[in-house]
């Protein structure tokens, strides 16, 4: 079993908390992030689907300076250079979201990530390996 | 089909200025082309162009003259160019005019582009938290290519040294002072992989080219070179692109992998034809991804390639000998006129200290933008 089938199979043992909500298309197979009425590949209407919590990092960069503003709004404390990416699910979609770590030179393509809604874009965690 | 000519090409210098306008920009370059051409603008029966922050294309008839011609505005982001020109090929093959113009300007403020995310369909929350910036794009895309292809950062190096490198050749160019990969290696990271001399600048200048059916050859001042093809394709599913929430699984698919294809499959020719090219070069890993995505190498090989110098204006693939998109800046209505008039200069023998030796016979140009469009043409003497 994959790293991520594994972790995949572990979490859904346990209720899961509000993860993400995306859409799926019924004839192509075809899942989105977020959720959007039309398929993007055939234009045909989607369902729902809760997407996995755990996937695995695809890319990444790191953003070194303030964005402008708008349409960035700055944290309160100010900007700190933060980490994004693009994280794999198990769902055939990668994903756009912060990578919340403050360790930069950690980061790898393949690492695991917990992945979550917020009140903005979604936020992914690194998973520390066993 | 039957050809289409390139009659004249202008340009302005590349760069910054205090106070000429995008549109001043835009005679200057459309002067100059029809000085090239040898062909008065009363003789123009059609007009094709824009910009993307400078300005309405159609009202430079003010400057140009009031003759009355149809002149159409395109906007469509850094294809403006490429679909300005295809829009005049097309003018010309349905027999609308016989000589038609293709002219592309712009003039950005200082940093990187401000996008709404409304103006993209997608929610606030990608603006307000960060994630409408355009290099970001740019280093997750060369990142992930690097590591499924064995890329270096110093080849990313080696491209904007070679860009600094022809720019210096090019009066024209805004960056003219050589700049070594250690040292832009060291410049500081912007989004990484890419650091700040990895990257072109947005900026300001102007292209224009005088287009021309066959029969209106005697007419010229100058040799004209054919325009052989030119394609413009918008992307299908599966590709990544700047300011995407999500990417499909899977392979990914390229649309300037499908323009360019479409391009050389219209011409009549291969990427093996081509003497000189220019690649869309908003920063090295572009241009190295491009170089494959063209057709020009396998997946893998730039590596090597551009550490032999392939790429060079004296090598057996001269990639952007006028400096690119790194050394010239982006101004987005005006870069891909800029790469088809670099051809011409290239092709008829004109290029001065960046003339690609052994007369080149054919050149490609391509440019890449969002929102996952690109144009192609093929070109030859």
């Amino acid at each position: 079993m994959s790293v991520i089938a594994h972790q995949v199979a572990e979490v859904s043992k346990v209720p899961a908390p509000a993860g993400l909500r995306g859409s799926r298309c019924g004839d192509c197979a075809v899942t989105v992030y977020p959720a959007d009425d039309a398929c993007p590949r055939c234009g045909r209407a989607t369902s729902p689907v809760a997407l996995s919590a755990v996937g695995t990092l695809w890319t990444w960069t790191v953003q070194r300076f303030a964005p402008k503003s708008p349409p960035f709004v700055p944290p309160p404390e100010g900007f700190r250079p933060f980490a994004l990416g693009y994280v794999e699910l198990p769902e055939g979609v990668r994903v756009a979201a912060v990578l919340d770590t403050d360790d930069l030179g950690s980061i790898q393509i393949g690492m695991p990530l917990r992945i979550e809604p917020s009140n903005g874009v979604p936020h992914a965690i690194p998973i520390e390996e066993a | 089909m039957s050809d289409v000519l390139i009659a004249g090409a202008g340009i302005t210098p590349f760069g910054r200025t205090e106070h000429t306008t995008g549109r001043r920009h835009a005679v200057q370059a459309v002067n100059a082309a029809l000085a090239d051409a040898g062909i008065p603008w009363s003789r123009v029966g059609a007009a094709f162009g824009g910009s993307d922050a400078a300005g309405l294309a159609d009202t430079l008839v003010a400057q140009l003259g009031l003759t009355g011609l149809p002149f159409v505005n395109v906007k469509n982001g850094c294809a403006t160019g490429g679909s300005a020109l295809v829009s005049a090929v097309n003018a010309i093959r349905a027999g609308m005019a016989d000589v038609v113009l293709a002219v592309g300007f712009d003039k950005h403020p200082r940093g990187a582009f401000d996008p709404l995310p409304a103006d993209w369909g997608l929610d606030e929350a990608y603006g307000r938290d960060g994630l409408m910036v355009t290099t970001q794009f740019f280093g997750m895309k060369i990142r992930r290519y690097m590591h499924d292809h064995g890329i270096s950062p110093r080849t990313l190096a080696l491209v904007a040294e070679k860009a600094y490198r022809n720019g210096a050749r090019n009066p024209n160019a805004w960056r003219r002072t050589p700049i070594g990969a250690d040292e832009i290696l060291g410049s500081g990271m912007v989004s990484d992989p890419l650091t700040r001399y990895m990257f072109c600048s947005p900026g300001e200048g102007a292209a224009a080219l005088v287009l021309c059916a066959p029969s209106v050859a005697k007419e010229l001042a100058s040799v004209p070179v054919t325009l052989r093809s030119a394609v413009v394709k918008s992307r299908r599913f599966g590709s990544f692109e700047v300011f995407s929430p999500w990417i499909a699984g899977g392979e990914l698919t390229s649309v300037s992998r499908d323009a360019a294809a479409a391009a050389f499959e219209a011409a009549g020719a291969g990427p093996g034809d081509v003497d000189v090219c220019q690649l869309q070069d908003t920063e090295s890993g572009a241009e190295v991804m491009h170089m494959a995505e063209c057709g020009f190498c396998e997946d893998g090989e730039q590596e090597k390639l551009i550490a032999s110098g392939a790429t060079e204006i004296g090598g057996p693939l001269p990639v952007n000998t006028d400096g690119g998109c790194i050394a010239n800046g982006e101004p987005i209505g005006a870069s891909g006129l800029r790469q088809v008039y670099e051809v011409v200069r290239q092709l008829r023998g004109q290029a001065g200290d960046r003339q690609v030796p052994g007369r080149p016979r054919v050149g490609f140009t391509h440019v890449y933008g969002a929102p996952g469009v690109s144009a192609c043409t093929v070109l030859s003497r």
